[in-house]
């Protein structure tokens, strides 16, 4: 394996036990049946489905938050079982996730600084001012100010508030980044402003992304990779510009196919005029 | 004749901190048969005027226009009794949460009645009737047993079907659809996406579409209104603001669109806005 693959996953499967009424039978749902792929340090990997096709299983089993059924995660060429042992911090650290609502996922009752400086007095031997001082840096590196370290998050905008998310999850250096669907709740001037950022911070801490969306004009603008996923496997994974290109599955192209377009040409054949 | 006529619509709200205006002496008209677009970003205030010609505001709403007219008729002075003849049978609305506007205690099918209890003299056999034709005209399978169901045994896109199903179930002659396909997948987006067009071309009916997505826009309107911060910034014809902009913010909204991209950065609407004004 080569030492530019930070993430390995082959096979993975996730089954969900539920019971159907009080004394029904245990019904199985596999949310994930078999899914496999690389992902290279420093680039981007877009996951692409449908509500209900795995993804954010899939998000779950990256983040180290729930295990796989069976299968194997090498992260940085370790394998990873969170079902047999305990993480080490260091571990934990290298993955984080920044979810889709920026409204749902800042606790209303912490301001900002205690959101940032939260995971480094969890997870280091910072001092608060030592923890303080690097919150100040990622807040200016996320397009932030000083000033909002002792702000609430009721008082940011949706954008604003991605930032924080944004800021939270790079606090503890992270190498890989899982990004579930995180500009689909803002507006379109919003949401260019945090893909832009998503860029520049790619290009200045080398970091990877896994980048789950339902929206195709932005995989197809921010990804390398893409995957698409269909209720729980994988159609289709290839290099952006060939699945875009010439999609192979009937399902790519049917999602493709119901992406509104926005060109000239084709709100020209719509309207009939040559 | 225009179906509906807006001039100079303002809206305002009391709120703890004094007014707030909404709507900026906003101005537009909808003729029968056609599909008019209104795109805008959170607080553009696109919502909002269409609320103020359903009449749907809270009670901190307060509303002036020059004119709200439908069909000749003024909504602002049309007595409550009058304006509830109008209102839900020749214009209705569907709205962006489609589980959420349906009552989770009522069968669609009851939900549905209702709409044509208050509005047709039907007895119950030709309501019944009536409904079953609806749900096969919004393509709903089964469509007698889709009446007995209750909104959580339905997903997403039935449940906007059925709201389609109320909507157009007094043939109006204006329907608005406020963000009708945001809560949806991309594919169930196009199936209802063409079924609001094909409905439309159908019954003949104007068609008000509100969205914030360009691509939703390019796809259906014959006619765009642009606004932002409950002004309106630029009205066009659909072909031409693609192709040629006129307003500074259209142009950035454009040119903000990923699949426009040409470099490695987006080009963002900071030059118009700072775009995180949000904080009050």
């Amino acid at each position: 394996m080569s030492n530019n693959v930070i993430l390995e996953a082959r096979d993975l499967v996730r089954e969900y036990h539920t019971k159907e009424g009080m004394m029904g039978k245990t019904v199985v749902t596999r949310a994930l049946k078999g899914v496999s792929f690389d992902l290279e340090r420093g680039k981007t990997l877009a996951v692409v489905g449908e509500s209900g096709c795995g993804k954010s299983t899939l998000a779950r089993i990256l983040t180290l938050i729930d295990p796989a059924t069976s299968g194997d995660l090498f992260i940085e060429g370790k394998k990873i079982d969170i079902s047999q042992e305990r993480l080490s911090k260091e571990m934990r650290a290298k993955v984080q996730i920044v979810f889709q609502n920026p409204y749902g996922s800042l606790n209303p009752r912490q301001k900002i600084g205690d959101v940032l400086t939260e995971p480094l007095m969890i997870n280091t031997n910072l001092s608060p001012a030592e923890r303080r001082e690097q919150a100040m840096d990622m807040l200016i590196k996320v397009g932030l100010g000083p000033e909002h370290f002792n702000r609430y998050p009721h008082m940011f905008s949706g954008g604003q508030r991605q930032r924080v998310a944004i800021a939270r999850a790079l606090m503890l250096n992270p190498s890989l980044l899982i990004l579930d669907e995180p500009v689909s709740a803002l507006d379109l001037s919003v949401q260019a402003q945090i893909l832009n950022l998503l860029a520049d911070l790619q290009d200045e801490f080398n970091l990877t992304y896994l980048f789950i969306s339902h929206d195709l004009s932005v995989v197809r603008y921010i990804a390398d990779k893409v995957m698409v996923m269909y209720f729980g496997e994988v159609v289709e994974y290839g290099d952006i510009e060939t699945v875009f290109g010439d999609p192979q599955h009937e399902y790519t192209r049917t999602l493709f196919n119901a992406t509104p377009k926005a060109d000239i040409a084709h709100i020209k054949a719509r309207l009939g005029v040559a | 004749m225009a179906l509906l006529e807006i001039e100079n619509l303002t809206v305002e709200f009391d709120t703890v901190e004094g007014r707030f205006r909404a709507l900026d002496n906003v101005s537009y008209s909808v003729n029968a048969g056609e599909v008019l677009a209104v795109v805008g970003e959170s607080g553009s205030g696109k919502s909002v005027a269409m609320l103020a010609v359903m009449g749907l505001l809270a009670q901190n709403g307060h509303v002036w226009a020059d004119k709200l007219v439908f069909e000749g008729r003024d909504l602002m002075t049309m007595s409550d009794k009058e304006r509830r003849k109008v209102i839900g049978k020749d214009i209705s609305m569907i709205f962006q949460e489609p589980i959420a506007s349906l009552n989770p205690c009522f069968t669609v099918g009851y939900q549905l009645d209702e709409a044509l209890v208050q509005h047709t003299s039907l007895n119950r056999k030709e309501r019944k009737d009536r409904m079953v034709e609806l749900m096969q005209q919004v393509g709903m399978p089964e469509p007698e047993k889709a009446i007995k169901k209750f909104p959580h045994q339905m997903s997403g896109g039935q449940c906007q079907r059925v709201m389609i199903a109320m909507a157009i179930a007094c043939s109006p002659k204006l329907l608005i659809a406020d963000e009708p396909t945001t809560a949806l997948d991309v594919t169930i987006q196009k199936q209802i996406l063409d079924l609001l067009m094909d409905l439309q071309q159908k019954t003949g009916m104007g068609l008000i579409m509100i969205t914030h997505d360009m691509g939703v826009v390019a796809e259906t309107a014959d006619r765009v209104i642009v606004q932002y911060k409950g002004k309106k910034m630029e009205e066009a014809g659909v072909l031409e603001l693609f192709e040629s902009p006129k307003n500074p913010y259209t142009r950035a909204l454009l040119s903000a669109l990923p699949e426009n991209a040409t470099g490695n950065r987006l080009p963002t609407v900071s030059d118009f806005h700072d775009g995180q004004g949000g904080a009050h």
